[in-house]
């Protein structure tokens, strides 16, 4: 947060009206091909997942390797009230957020007693217990045959606008949060825990009150995710890797510590796993599409080589290069 | 009328004993030096006050209200401000939104905490330095943070832990001077820990010096120079602190 940013700022900037119109009208100007919708759907749940984050990591200093468990929660709470009870797991997209508080609450009993990598290793051990909980306890959520839900709507245009309103909820609440005294001490907190104090802030409740934020969303995006995909098993919504990791990876591509990060980091990310995954839409051979995750990998230390404050930490470094560039060429 | 009050606080970290029954008492107005050699528990008695860590006996009252068990935050939130002898600035932070991240101990809004930020920031000759990031600052200009954000949370009371410690001396006298208008123009007591005697006996009101956490002198800094104890504390048995004050 720099000291420009101050409340006489409008809290949506001119540029970013643009594209929040953009993303609302031109579904209806061009017609998306289906394929396009779900790339754009896939932005939209990382954008939530990599900014709810962003919060507790990049703004509060507490860095979370277990995200998948807020996500999978928020996801199997719209299911096992279709499961159990056949009510519309669009009830989840309400529930799934306060559900993940819940235990973002009760997980982080423990997990707040420990500071630093400890936190990280705690947090990616409760995300893994909830993995292999939910994976065996089958009476309660059909263990590894999953829960298969009828999607509500065949076309995903309804999904892109729910999305969409979900991933600018998140980024706007978290952009609102991070202009008040509570964004500013959680960047305390985040910069020096013991000087926090001395300034009057009451760490573990501003702890608490990121940690809450965060989950809710995370929440929100897993519950959004189990009505638009319409099957989730815990593999799937409570993996280490294929969430929680890259939950991270997205924080880092984009920006961690920063508002719009997780949004770039999102669409970077989608963008390189579906060229890899399509071999450059069939373009290059298809074992190219066996590498999508090393391509991804590799991305991700050139970044933290020389970007380490991402895509929009480092904008203003990544615009003079290619402003040198274009000077070069000129010549 | 005193501000606060130390009543044979004690510490003891497994068999050593930091602070041995230290008990004093600051008047409100006063500016009171807390000096002794490396070691004898100053920034000790410090974090005992902010409960940093707890005591182990004895209390501590602040404005008549008994803080010995209150947390770190709550003491801060009651008005009592300090620095750290190791500076903690928040690094990625400018200058300024260090100080009005600390001015939300008092103010609501963003705009109001901003106001009080940038009164502390020209009460400590921050300007120029306002909006580069904390982490690049000298140590001059770190000192000079840590005081403008303990201010800034509004405090009655304010401990400095060696902040003229490793300035040049137009820096001290820059230093010295703030010291002296934080008492004269916001009326805030001070309680300075020091090792530059320059500094401690040239704006001392009283002294009170310690050696291996107890209390071996305390008086007016002419007396608190003069005495035996002290000086056998601080420099063998066989010296001549008028000498060592003048050199």
């Amino acid at each position: 947060m720099t000291t420009e940013q101050t409340n006489k700022n409008p809290l949506i900037a001119k540029n970013e009206w643009f594209i929040i119109l953009a993303a609302v009208v031109l579904p209806f100007i061009f017609h998306f091909s289906p394929y396009i919708q779900g790339l754009l759907i896939f932005i939209m749940i990382w954008t939530v997942l990599g900014s709810s984050w962003n919060l507790l990591a990049g703004f509060t200093g507490l860095v979370s390797f277990g995200h998948a468990a807020y996500f999978g929660v928020g996801a199997y709470v719209g299911g096992l009230l279709y499961f159990h009870f056949h009510i519309s797991p669009w009830w989840g997209l309400l529930l799934g957020g306060p559900v993940a508080v819940l235990f973002g609450y009760l997980l982080g009993l423990m997990v707040f007693r420990l500071r630093g990598p400890y936190f990280a290793l705690g947090t990616l051990a409760s995300a893994e217990i909830l993995r292999i909980v939910f994976g065996q306890e089958e009476w309660l959520t059909n263990g590894h045959n999953g829960i298969l839900y009828i999607t509500t709507w065949v076309s995903k245009y309804p999904y892109y606008f729910v999305g969409l309103a979900i991933a600018l909820g998140s980024v706007l609440t978290i952009k609102l949060v991070m202009r008040s005294k509570a964004g500013f001490y959680f960047l305390s907190i985040r910069e020096d825990e013991d000087a926090a104090e001395a300034l009057g802030i009451d760490t573990k409740l501003y702890k608490n009150i990121a940690t809450i934020i965060s989950t809710f969303w995370a929440g929100t995006a897993g519950a959004f995710y189990m009505i638009y995909m319409g099957f989730i098993d815990p593999e799937v919504v409570f993996a280490l890797h294929n969430i929680s990791i890259i939950t991270i990876l997205v924080g880092i591509i984009g920006g961690v510590g920063t508002i719009w990060g997780p949004t770039v980091g999102a669409v970077i990310m989608v963008l390189v796993q579906e060229l890899f995954r399509s071999a450059f839409f069939d373009l290059a051979p298809s074992w190219v599409s066996r590498m999508h995750e090393l391509a991804f990998g590799l991305l991700v230390i050139f970044v933290i080589l020389y970007l380490a404050g991402g895509v929009v930490g480092d904008w203003d470094i990544i615009r003079k290069r290619l402003h040198f560039k274009r000077a070069e060429i000129k010549e | 009328m005193s501000i606060i009050t130390l009543d044979n606080v004690t510490k003891n970290f497994g068999g050593l004993t930091a602070v041995d029954h230290v008990s004093f008492e600051v008047q409100e107005g006063e500016i009171f030096g807390l000096i002794g050699p490396n070691g004898s528990g100053k920034t000790t008695t410090f974090n005992l006050i902010n409960h940093y860590f707890q005591v182990s006996s004895g209390k501590i009252i602040f404005k008549g209200q008994e803080i010995t068990d209150k947390k770190t935050f709550e003491i801060a939130r009651l008005g009592v401000g300090r620095t750290f002898q190791v500076v903690k600035p928040l690094k990625r932070l400018t200058v300024e939104d260090n100080i009005v991240a600390a001015s939300f101990a008092r103010e609501s809004s963003f705009n109001g905490a901003r106001n009080v930020a940038r009164e502390m920031i020209s009460f400590c000759h921050l300007e120029e330095v306002a909006h580069q990031k904390a982490g690049g600052l000298p140590i001059a200009g770190r000192k000079r943070l840590e005081i403008a954000r303990a201010l800034a949370t509004r405090p009655s009371l304010l401990l400095l832990d060696e902040t003229a410690a490793g300035l040049n001396p137009s820096e001290l006298d820059e230093a010295i001077d703030i010291i002296k208008n934080i008492r004269s123009k916001l009326g805030i007591t001070i309680v300075i820990v020091e090792h530059i005697m320059k500094v401690i006996m040239s704006i001392s009101d009283r002294i009170h010096a310690i050696a291996h956490g107890a209390t071996i002198a305390e008086g007016s800094p002419a007396e608190v120079a003069k005495n035996p104890t002290v000086i056998e504390a601080y420099l063998g048995s066989d010296y001549n602190m008028e000498r060592f004050l003048n050199a």
